[in-house]
């Protein structure tokens, strides 16, 4: 498939780059005039999984650990993919399941998943015990002036 | 400074500020803990008005104090969320903490 535009970046797992994430991301979609509501959606399910990579694949302390954010358009959509190359997803369907945290001590609330499938259109996790894991998001463009 | 303190009898209000994630709650965490634990309040009114963006981390962040407060043999409460934060509130299922500037 041919894209409009991407962009693709990779960022150390700092806790500091979860509001610089968001904001690249929101910023960079940005371009097709989308409702602000829906930016609001975009920056809130970037920031959980850029969250669970830092907080969970590399456990909160390999601050070498890197993010690749890769984000790409066309007219009416944008996909958006969050990898890491932490400790992976043994069983994904119950990590999505909602309340479901294997950190409740960190005040963790299982609601990360919840909060990325109830902003995007498509939420994809790909990952196995020590493979990684790439989350991929799938917003369809709900434009500025349509309304 | 992204929390600021009124306390009024034995009711405390923390204003948040800016945007609360992974990163920004462990700050406002701690600040809030030491000032319910130097002042003892039967109520504590979280006040949204300032924050502009949440994630789930500001759902641990909402449920530590509830539990903290509600062990002192107290309460907490929510209010001025923008729709984009009541959002995430809701999908938690705590929009009964939320009280309107009116009904307070
Ligand atoms: N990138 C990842 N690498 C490894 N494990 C992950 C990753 N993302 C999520 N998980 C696992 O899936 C669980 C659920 O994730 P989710 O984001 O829904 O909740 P949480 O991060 O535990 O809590 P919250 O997001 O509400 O603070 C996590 O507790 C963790 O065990
Ligand atoms: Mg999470």
């Amino acid at each position: 498939m041919k894209y409009l535009n991407y962009f693709k970046m990779t960022i150390p797992a700092l806790s500091r780059n979860e509001s610089f994430a968001r904001t690249a991301v929101s910023a960079f979609v940005s371009q097709l005039d989308p409702l602000v509501s829906q930016l609001s959606d975009i920056r809130a399910s970037v920031s959980e999984a850029v969250t669970n990579c830092i907080v969970h694949a590399y456990d909160g302390k390999d601050e070498a650990g890197k993010i690749t954010i890769t984000a790409k358009i066309n007219e009416d959509t944008a996909y958006i993919r969050i990898k890491d190359n932490g400790c992976g997803i043994e069983d994904i369907k119950q990590a999505m399941e909602p309340l479901f945290t294997t950190k409740p001590e960190e005040e963790r609330t299982g609601l990360g998943f919840a909060v990325m499938e109830s902003c995007a259109d498509k939420v994809k996790v790909s990952s196995g015990k020590n493979k990684g894991t790439t989350v991929s998001l799938t917003f369809k463009i709900v434009k500025k002036e349509v309304l | 400074m992204n929390v600021t303190f009124t306390r009024t009898d034995e009711l405390l209000s923390a204003r948040l500020y800016g945007e609360i994630d992974h990163h920004t709650a462990r700050d406002m965490r701690m600040l809030i803990d030491s000032e319910i634990e130097g002042t003892l309040p039967k109520s504590l009114i979280l006040d949204f008005s300032g924050v502009q963006f949440m994630d789930s981390s500001g759902i641990g962040l909402i449920l530590g104090r509830k539990r903290l407060v509600e062990a002192l043999g107290g309460g907490l409460y929510i209010k001025n969320t923008k729709p984009h934060i009541r959002k995430i509130i809701s999908l938690a299922g705590l929009d009964n903490l939320i009280i309107s500037e009116r009904s307070k």
